[in-house]
């Protein structure tokens, strides 16, 4: 079966943002940039499910700036067989995305399509169940664990009180959690084979999808600076400052 | 202006984040109906329609949404959404679950995690892992809504009198099914909603030494939280899990033990209003973020504070 991957590029984990003086956004100016953490592990586990031969070829897909094509082929490194880019310069909704990425679902017919839970740019966690909704498909969010049977997938999920089984009728949308697996590194040689391996490049336009959104993002600010706080030397004096100074035991 | 909140139940109780969700409502202004939609939701449904500030209980009792399957009750709650013009639910695994899918089939974008309403239809929440504040506006004809649970008091679960209503509809798309679930058990305060937090992390060395944690939060009636650390290494279950991909808590004093204060823990704990920090690393970033911090071995603070508390 063929499974497609949504990966974004995002600011690197580690990086730690800057609001820009004007307000307009968070300084991304020279800043390291990466795939989205979510995103590995889904290519991780579509790349599994290609060794254990349940998966026959896979397709990974971005929405982004053309500089986005670095993070395809770290996708086709780590064992995606071929890559599409849909180039668009805006800053997307998740809803823009989904309606993006239903296009190309409709063009490939992928059995199933796997993507991080929540990106951590925006922390929206939306674009997969927009996609399954937009789909029609049943979706599996927060995935621990993966199992496909003939023609259903068996989604263990992280939910609040611990975890939940479902199982969705294929084709079907999952979306990943941090457990789902470990993420490879993709050797030399495997990202020597990537650059040689298919990356199409399409359009918003020449997919008929209209971008536009009902959202818009008035300032982005700072959050509110916490004061410096004290050393205690003593376990003692911890208490004490709790009980009479901070009163919260 | 009227607001559909949906709430967060078990078929069994009200969810406090359905309180915290009301409460985001009764900001924005407007008659306030909350919907209970599962299966033999009957005290749910009486229990919602007993908090403060709620006009109207609407009740989907179905098979259908026994487990509340996104497939079934999305189209449900986009079906009754229309007639609103906000749709609010709690940014639990639940309502995040939900939600996105109400909002592509009502063709809008849908706004995550508010933590504050600045009116109708201008809203602030966290991006970057909570190191920026975005303010958003939406024009979208149905404001699709979730909700962030520390950002808001709940309002009283005791003192309103809702009208309860049935609602007919039933879906079932027939495209997924419930097949089990594992529930981590705990007789502790639930970590989300707990007035004290009390958390490990790696310097925990393993699962065995989080006793000493327990014994502490138990004196102290606190919930016990980790972090990805702590529960990568198997320590814990990961719903314990403190931060931006975990729970996010804002309780009155969090004490974070053996936990460095990677940008990513800190996005679920810094909006408490005392933190203290034990690590016996000087330089750990959580100290900067620590009202009081103690440089020691856990080991040794741990059993002490115990005893002093």
């Amino acid at each position: 079966m063929k499974v497609l991957v949504a990966v974004k590029r995002v600011v690197d984990y580690n990086v730690k943002v800057r609001v820009k003086a004007d307000n307009s956004g968070v300084d991304l100016a020279n800043v390291k940039m990466s795939m989205n953490p979510f995103c590995e592990i889904a290519v991780e586990e579509a790349v599994r499910l290609k060794e254990k031969g349940v998966a026959t070829e896979i397709v990974v897909v971005s929405v982004g700036p053309s500089t986005a094509q670095e993070q395809l082929r770290t996708a086709l490194a780590l064992g995606a067989d071929r890559a599409i880019l849909v180039e668009s310069a805006e800053d997307l909704t998740s809803l823009a995305v989904a309606k993006l990425l239903k296009a190309v679902v409709d063009k490939e017919q992928p059995q199933l399509v796997i993507l991080g839970k929540q990106a951590i740019d925006s922390d929206n966690n939306q674009t997969g169940q927009m996609l399954a909704a937009l789909s029609g498909y049943g979706q599996g969010t927060f995935a621990s664990k993966v199992e496909v049977s003939g023609d259903t997938v068996a989604v263990t999920r992280e939910i609040d009180g611990g975890a939940q089984t479902v199982s969705l009728k294929l084709p079907a949308i999952v979306t990943t959690d941090l457990r789902l697996n470990e993420p490879r590194y993709a050797s030399l040689p495997n990202i020597m084979k990537a650059k040689k391996k298919p990356l199409e490049v399409l359009t918003p336009d020449a997919l008929g999808v209209s971008t536009a959104s009902t959202n818009k993002t008035v300032k982005v600010e700072a959050p509110a600076a916490r004061s410096a706080g004290i050393k205690v030397k003593s376990v003692a004096e911890l208490v004490e400052k709790l009980k009479n100074e901070a009163k919260v035991i | 202006m009227t607001i559909l909140v949906i709430a967060e139940h078990d078929n069994k109780v009200v969810a406090p984040a359905t309180l915290n969700t009301v409460a985001a409502a009764a900001k924005i202004g407007g008659d306030i109906h909350v919907l209970v939609a599962g299966q033999a939701v009957g005290a749910v449904a009486e229990a919602a329609a007993k908090i403060a500030g709620v006009t109207k209980v609407l009740v989907a009792d179905n098979a259908a949404y026994a487990h509340q399957l996104p497939e079934n009750v999305a189209p449900l709650v986009a079906e009754l959404g229309k007639g609103y013009s906000h749709i609010l639910a709690a940014a639990t695994s639940n309502g995040k679950n939900i939600l996105p899918r109400v909002a592509a089939q009502l063709d809008v974008d849908q706004i995550s995690e508010i933590i504050s309403v600045e009116s109708a239809d201008t809203f602030k929440r966290p991006i970057y892992a909570g190191n920026a504040i975005a303010t958003v506006q939406s024009n979208a004809a149905v404001k699709v809504i979730t909700v962030r649970a520390t950002g808001f008091d709940p309002v009283a679960a005791e003192g309103g009198s809702a009208a309860v209503e049935a609602v007919a509809a039933a879906h079932d798309a027939g495209t997924s099914s419930f097949v089990g679930e594992e529930l981590a058990k705990s007789d502790r305060p639930e970590l989300t909603a707990a007035k004290i937090v009390v958390s490990g992390g790696r310097g925990m060395q393993n699962g065995d030494n989080f006793k000493h944690l327990y014994a502490l939060a138990d004196k102290l009636g606190a919930a016990v939280g980790a972090s990805r650390a702590a529960v990568d290494a198997g320590f814990v279950p990961n719903d314990m899990q403190v931060g931006q991909t975990g729970k996010i808590v804002a309780p009155q004093l969090y004490i974070a033990v053996g936990i460095s204060g990677a940008i990513q823990h800190l996005a679920g704990m810094k909006d408490s209003k005392v933190i203290v920090a034990i690590n016996k690393d000087e330089e750990a970033p959580i100290f900067q973020v620590a009202d009081y911090g103690l440089v020691a071995d856990l080991f040794e603070a741990i059993p002490e504070l115990e005893k002093l508390v």
